[in-house]
Formats: structure tokens, C-alpha cells, sequence
């Protein structure tokens, strides 16, 4: 049976930044805990926490379930980690730069050019192109795991547009008024700035062509995306536009927007669309969510998108192993932060073992995402298994594999009382003129007992994620 | 502000208006159906659905005007879109792809209604008593307009919201007016009669506006007092020069916060003058139903004319 590293309770002591959390805990008898979980749900409700989810029918305004059990890192832990995620988006955004460029990385032999030229995700459209700062992914979601006190594995790379930070903003919030005894009692790192550091990062990377302050503006796709409440959250409290593509439009060497005043000029795009609709003339003509000729604008310097089209090449699942050798290559330093050991279905070798060992890994696709279309070996049963093992032998290419991690675990409030359940970390990294990321991320947790999917498309919940002041 | 949050706040007030009126129609149908019923009238019900203009929508879906049908269609049916569900829900939806433009109270008082609504969607109908719905409808439609008015910066968005409000209920006015006026009772033997005067009252009611209209001008209910007070009388809150004066103070405003001077703002100017410059006779020499129509019309026009200078981004 697999040992977990719970957070709280390791080596028979309770540890030490959790150590007010279980008086708090304690103190809180089943009714008064009901209670709170009611109103938090109703806070949520209240101001539109929601997201959207259509066409599966029920209810499209869905709660992503909220735990109050917050998880707490020291600030020592949280030093080492935030050296681990800037480290890595330095990484991550020289080899961007690097592979639209001369491919120094590539012809030094360190990552095949196949698994990058040949890449769904490598922009063609974008070769050569120098983004201000050169920058190309100005907000990096790094998702870690824990296995034990000093253990921590990145598990996978988010370099287009990391979603969930309204979470951790809002659970935050939630927390406070809730609980304002436990925020009196413990010194809680603030993490309210990030709407302010990160319209700081939008403005860093203005375009050339931008010599007075530059107006930024969020694109969406609109109200019926999952994370439409989070863009319109955050256009909100960066006080910036939140538009959607019927808003925008080009004119001369420059993208407007149609304003109740007339046109007025956009200099910098904060998009979350992807890639492929953000310019109907350069990819997909099908396109209605984006803006007709934004990509002949952003080549010719007169805006900036964030992220830069193309970004996503960086953390595809197949070039994740590799991201430990940019480290090395460009930035001349060890990885602070490890990947997940990494089995490349594509490589004959790798195959054959993940092939004789699929009840015990997690299989994934390549380009899959939310937690669908992979296997948990352990927690499958065989005809998954089986059926896995069929789609893996016709394109294994497609697939790679991973040892079943022993995710940390952190106290839940469940039906029971408090239980431990498994976690992982989403904090998000900013980079611009400088890199900077606030003292706290989402955490993720995973609230049927044993799963180790924490997805909230697949009833995975949310935690508030404390950094203790030292 | 972005033409699209603009017209989206445009909206999110005509539709609440319009919420309101459609539980105002209910609430005169709803009476003028307590009168005993004489042969040769016209099915009251129906003349109501002519009157909000949805009763070829009514007819494609139900068979006879039956209260009971006619009260799920203007209440809960999301399949007529000036019922008081597809009104609510909209204007939620339009709320939730601004918020950035409302305040907190704004987009609670929204979406509290929209919550309550889904409850009210549960309950069993004949648990659900017709005053109930119509002040229920009400006092949410009063619960937004409140929290806009309280709470929100006075910038453009106010001036959006207002000019909405404005134009709809100066449409909404004209309408029941002609409901009663060119509909319920078309034969000339009646005017005058205590049936008459029976259905003008309970169009004042309708209005919430009986006992002010009492307090203003006391005495009978006749036509000609009425004409007055929902057309004339600018201390009215929902007579049409009210509505017309604030249409035009709105459109000043945003001519003179953006520096630019509109089309739609000399219409709406020129419709003040005039109507200020009108005697009820004038408008029963032109004949009420015509004078309403005309009305009706110039407002749809000056809509369009408010929608091409701000609301379309098309504007260079």
C-alpha cells in the first residue's frame, strides 16, 4: 500500500505551519461547519463565481466545489518554489524565443527537431518574430505535485493562458470574511496584488509603436466560455476592456476598438482565446471569435498579444521532457523544481515498457488537457486498461507515460468530518520587464476519496493556499 | 465605453421595463376580466395580446385566449420573448457579459430576481396567486432601478441605462393606452358609459398611477383628464413628455461628455418642443389611437437613430 505525505499530520506530530489550523478545526463543531459551507456557496453565488457549462444540460451555472480547509506552505518552502517557477518560465521563454529564431536548441542536438518543427503548436505564421522584452508566454501556470516534505515535481507546463487565478483571488476573499480570526492569528502572505502586477506585465511589453501608455484590453471569446466570470473578473479589477473579437477591428497599422466615442487604439491584447481563432485570415478561416488581419498588426510591431501566438509549442506533454535541459542550455543552472520521470510512447524502448506496465502508470495524450482522455492505471479497471492498450499500440505518438505519483494529501471537509485528500499547485508566474509571482497559487484538490484527478471538470474542488510571513 | 457594453446596458433596461409591463398587462387583464362580461365585446384577453403585439405568437402555440394560458405565456414562457421569464433572464445575461460596467448592488439586484425566478419556475402553479407574480415582478423591477440609481457612477453607462429605460416605457405607456383606447372598447355607444370610465380606472391602476391621478386631478375619470396626465402631464412619471424629456436630457449629457453633437439628439429635442407644445384637443382631433401610433413610430425611429451614433461601433 502506497504511503502518502499528508501536510498536516507527518511523522505522528502535526506540523508546523498547520499547527493553529487544528484548534481552528477542532473548535468548529459539524453544524457551525455546515453553516459556513452554506454561506461560502452562497458568497459565491452572490457574486457569479461560476462557470459556465453548456450544452451538457442541468444547470450551465456551475460552483466549482469550495473546501475551507486552507492549505499552508512555510515561507521557506515557498522561497525554494519560487526560485524552482521563475527559473522555469526564464526556461521556457528563451527556448520560445530560441525556436523562432535560429533553433540553437535544436541544431546543439539537446531536443529533435521533429518533436518541435513538426509540432501542432509550432507556429509557423510566427518565425522570426521578436516579441517586446522577448517575451512570447507572459503568464506561465506551472502545475506541481508533492510526494514529501522536500519533494516537488512540476507535472505539467501552461504557457497559453493558465486559467483558475480568479480562484485563488476569490478564495482568498471568501476566506477573510469567513474567518477573520484565522487571518488575525496567523501571518498569511497577501496575495491581492497579482491584478496590479499583472496589468504592470501587460504594460512592460508594449509594443514599439506604443509611445504614450499603452490601453490594454482583455479578448474573450465571450460569455459562454467555462471562464468567461474569470476574464471579465479580472478586465475588471485591472480596470482594463474585456472585448470580444466584434469589438476589435483593423485599420492602417493599427487594431481599434469600436467605442460609443468612435475608434480607439489597442496597444496591447490580453487574449484567453486560442491560438488558432485569434485572426481568421492568418488560421482558422472558420473563425467568428477573433480579428481580421491582428496578426499582420502584431508582425508589424503595432501590438501586442499575450500570450504571443505560438507560445504553445513550450508545453506540449512530448517537449516537457525536455524543459530540465533548457534549464541547462540556455540558463547555464541545475533544475530546482524536477519533472515527473517521463515515458515517450513515440520511442521504441519506452513503449515497450509502458505497454508491460500500464495498470501501474498514468497514461495521457500529448496534447490532451482537463484531465480527459487519460488512464490512471492503479484505479482502472481491465477493459480500460485493455482499451488504452489498443489506443496507445495504433498512435503511440501520441501518448506518453508517467508513474503513478503519491500525491500529497491535505485535511478536507467531507460528509464525515475531515479526511485527507489528495492536492496539487497551480501558481502563476508573471514575465515581462521582470518575472514576479505572488506568495500564494490555487491548489487543487481532489475530493472523492482516493482519486488523484484533481480537474474541476472532473469534480475536483478548490482550496485557499496560504504562504506563512516568516 | 465599448458600443457593445453600451447597448448591452441599453438593453438590460428595456428589458426590465419591459418585464414590468408585461406583469401590468396581466394585471388589467386580469381586472377588466372581473367585470361581468356582455355579449358583442371582444374577448378582453385577446385584445391584450393584440396590444403587446404577440398574438399571432400567442395564437401559433395556445388554441383559445384562456387566462390560465394566457397568464404562462406572458409570465413564464421562454418561447415569448417579452414574457416576464425571458425578460428577467435576459437582462441577467446581458448583466453577467457587463459586469465590469455594474456595480455589486447592480448585478445582485439581477441576479437575485434571475435566482428567485428559477424558484418561482419550481413552485406549482396554482400555488402561485396572479398578484403575486405581478408584485413580485414589480418590486424586482424596483429593486434594479434602485441599486442603478443608488449606486452606479453617473458616467455613460448611466446615461445608457436611462436612455433604455426612457424609450421603452414611453413605447410600453403608448401601447396600454391604445389598449383600452383603439381595442377594448371601439364602439363610439360606450364612451362615456360607467363601463368606460370602469376601464380607464383600471388602467391607472395598472399604471400604479391612480391615486396620483386622483391627487392631481380629482373629480371624474374622463378620457381627456387621462390623456393629460399619461401624455401631458410632465410630473407623471410615466407620461410620454416624461419620458421624452428624459430621453433628451440623457442624450445632452452624453453629446456634451463626448463633445459631439447627434442626430438623435435633435430628434429627441424636437419631440420634446412639440409634445410640450400640445393641447389634448390636438390630440383628439388627431384621434388617440393616431396620435399613438404616430408616437409609436417616431420612438422606433429615434431607437435606430440612438443605435447607429453609439451602440453599433460603427461610428468614425
Amino acid at each position: 500500500m502506497t504511503q502518502y505525505f499528508n501536510e498536516m499530520y507527518h511523522g505522528g506530530k502535526v506540523r508546523a505551519p498547520y499547527a493553529r489550523l487544528e484548534d481552528w478545526m477542532n473548535a468548529m463543531p459539524a453544524e457551525l461547519r455546515t453553516l459556513k459551507q452554506a454561506e461560502a456557496e452562497e458568497l459565491f453565488r452572490r457574486i457569479g463565481i461560476t462557470f459556465a457549462v453548456y450544452g451538457e444540460g442541468g444547470d450551465p451555472d456551475r460552483l466549482i466545489p469550495f473546501d475551507m480547509f486552507p492549505r499552508v506552505f512555510t515561507g521557506g518552502e515557498w522561497a525554494k518554489l519560487e526560485r524552482g517557477i521563475k527559473q522555469r518560465a526564464r526556461a521556457l521563454n528563451a527556448f520560445l524565443m530560441d525556436v523562432y529564431g535560429r533553433g540553437e536548441i535544436v541544431r546543439a542536438g539537446r531536443i529533435p527537431a521533429r518533436l518541435v518543427y513538426q509540432n501542432d503548436a509550432y507556429e509557423k505564421a510566427v518565425a522570426g518574430i521578436k516579441p517586446p522584452k522577448g517575451v512570447y508566454s507572459h503568464i506561465v501556470g506551472i502545475d506541481i505535485v508533492r510526494t514529501g516534505p522536500e519533494d516537488f515535481f512540476v507535472l505539467e507546463d501552461n504557457c497559453r493562458t493558465p486559467s483558475g487565478v480568479s480562484y485563488m483571488l476569490e478564495n482568498r476573499e471568501i476566506m477573510m470574511r469567513m474567518f477573520p480570526d484565522l487571518f488575525r492569528g496567523n501571518r498569511i502572505e497577501p496575495v491581492d496584488r497579482y491584478p496590479e502586477m499583472l496589468r504592470r506585465t501587460l504594460a512592460s511589453v508594449a509594443p514599439q509603436k506604443c509611445s504614450r501608455e499603452p490601453t490594454i484590453v482583455l479578448l474573450t471569446p465571450g460569455p459562454f466560455n467555462s471562464a468567461y466570470y474569470e476574464h471579465s473578473f479580472l478586465a475588471d479589477l485591472m480596470g482594463i476592456e474585456l472585448v470580444e473579437g466584434q469589438d476589435l477591428f483593423v485599420e492602417g497599422e493599427f487594431v481599434w476598438m469600436r467605442t460609443t466615442e468612435g475608434p480607439k487604439r489597442v496597444d496591447v491584447i490580453y487574449r484567453r482565446i486560442d491560438d488558432a481563432f485569434i485572426d481568421p485570415l492568418c488560421f482558422r478561416p472558420d473563425s467568428t471569435l477573433g480579428v481580421p488581419g491582428l496578426m499582420d498588426v502584431y508582425r508589424s510591431g503595432g501590438v501586442s498579444i499575450c500570450s504571443a501566438p505560438g507560445a504553445g509549442v513550450a508545453d506540449d506533454k512530448a517537449v516537457y521532457t525536455f524543459v530540465p535541459e533548457m534549464v541547462r542550455f540556455y540558463l547555464g543552472e541545475e533544475p530546482i523544481l524536477q519533472n515527473v520521470p517521463t515515458w515517450q510512447c513515440g520511442k521504441r524502448d519506452d513503449l515497450g515498457y509502458v505497454l508491460d506496465n500500464l495498470g501501474d502508470l498514468v497514461v495521457k495524450e500529448v496534447h490532451g488537457s482537463g484531465g480527459y482522455g487519460m488512464l490512471v492505471g492503479p484505479k482502472a479497471t481491465k477493459a480500460e486498461v485493455e482499451h488504452f492498450r489498443a489506443k496507445v499500440t495504433s498512435d503511440p505518438g501520441n501518448y506518453i507515460a508517467q508513474p503513478t505519483l503519491a500525491l500529497s494529501t491535505t485535511p478536507t471537509f467531507v460528509a464525515e468530518g475531515v479526511a485527507p485528500r489528495h492536492v496539487d499547485l497551480r501558481p502563476y508566474c508573471l514575465v515581462g520587464e521582470r518575472i514576479e509571482l505572488v506568495p500564494g497559487a490555487l491548489t487543487r484538490v481532489a475530493l472523492t476519496e482516493g482519486s488523484l484527478v484533481v480537474n474541476s471538470s472532473q469534480g475536483g474542488g478548490v482550496k485557499d493556499t496560504w504562504v506563512l510571513a516568516e | 465605453m465599448l458600443s457593445r457594453t453600451a447597448d448591452n446596458l441599453f438593453w438590460i433596461a428595456r428589458y426590465m421595463e419591459r418585464a414590468e409591463t408585461a406583469a401590468r398587462l396581466l394585471e388589467v387583464g386580469s381586472r377588466i376580466a372581473l367585470l361581468p362580461s356582455a355579449a358583442g365585446y371582444r374577448n378582453e384577453w385577446d385584445s391584450l395580446l393584440q396590444a403587446s403585439g404577440n398574438a399571432d405568437a400567442f395564437a401559433e402555440k395556445y388554441d383559445a385566449p384562456l387566462q390560465k394560458d394566457i397568464e404562462n405565456f406572458l409570465f413564464f414562457d421562454h418561447d415569448n420573448p417579452s414574457s416576464v421569464a425571458s425578460c428577467i433572464t435576459t437582462a441577467r445575461e446581458n448583466g453577467r457579459i457587463v459586469r465590469t460596467a455594474l456595480t455589486t448592488q447592480v448585478w445582485d439586484a439581477l441576479n437575485s430576481a434571475f435566482q428567485e425566478l428559477r424558484q418561482l419556475e419550481r413552485t406549482p402553479r396554482g400555488d402561485l396567486e396572479l398578484s403575486r407574480l405581478t408584485e413580485w415582478t414589480m418590486r424586482h423591477a424596483a429593486m434594479v432601478r434602485g441599486a442603478i440609481e443608488a449606486t452606479l457612477l453617473r458616467n455613460d453607462g448611466w446615461d445608457f441605462l436611462n436612455i433604455g429605460y426612457s424609450l421603452e416605457r414611453a413605447d410600453n405607456t403608448a401601447r396600454l393606452m391604445d389598449v383600452k383606447y383603439y381595442v377594448l372598447l371601439p364602439r363610439v355607444d360606450f364612451v362615456g358609459s360607467g363601463l368606460d370610465n370602469y376601464q380607464w380606472s383600471t388602467l391607472l391602476r395598472a399604471m400604479s398611477a391612480h391615486r396620483a391621478f386622483h391627487w392631481a386631478y380629482g373629480g371624474e375619470v374622463t378620457a381627456t383628464k387621462i390623456a393629460h396626465f399619461l401624455i401631458l402631464n410632465p410630473q407623471c412619471p410615466r407620461s410620454l413628455i416624461t419620458c421624452v424629456e428624459g430621453l433628451s436630457g440623457h442624450l445632452d449629457r452624453l453629446a456634451k461628455l463626448y463633445g459631439t453633437m447627434t442626430d438623435a439628439q435633435a430628434r429627441a429635442r424636437d419631440m420634446l418642443v412639440t409634445l410640450s407644445e400640445t393641447r389634448e384637443e390636438d390630440i383628439f382631433d388627431e384621434g388617440l389611437h393616431e396620435f399613438l401610433s404616430r408616437f409609436i413610430r417616431d420612438m422606433a425611429r429615434l431607437g435606430s437613430q440612438i443605435h447607429e451614433t453609439y451602440l453599433s461601433g460603427d461610428m468614425r
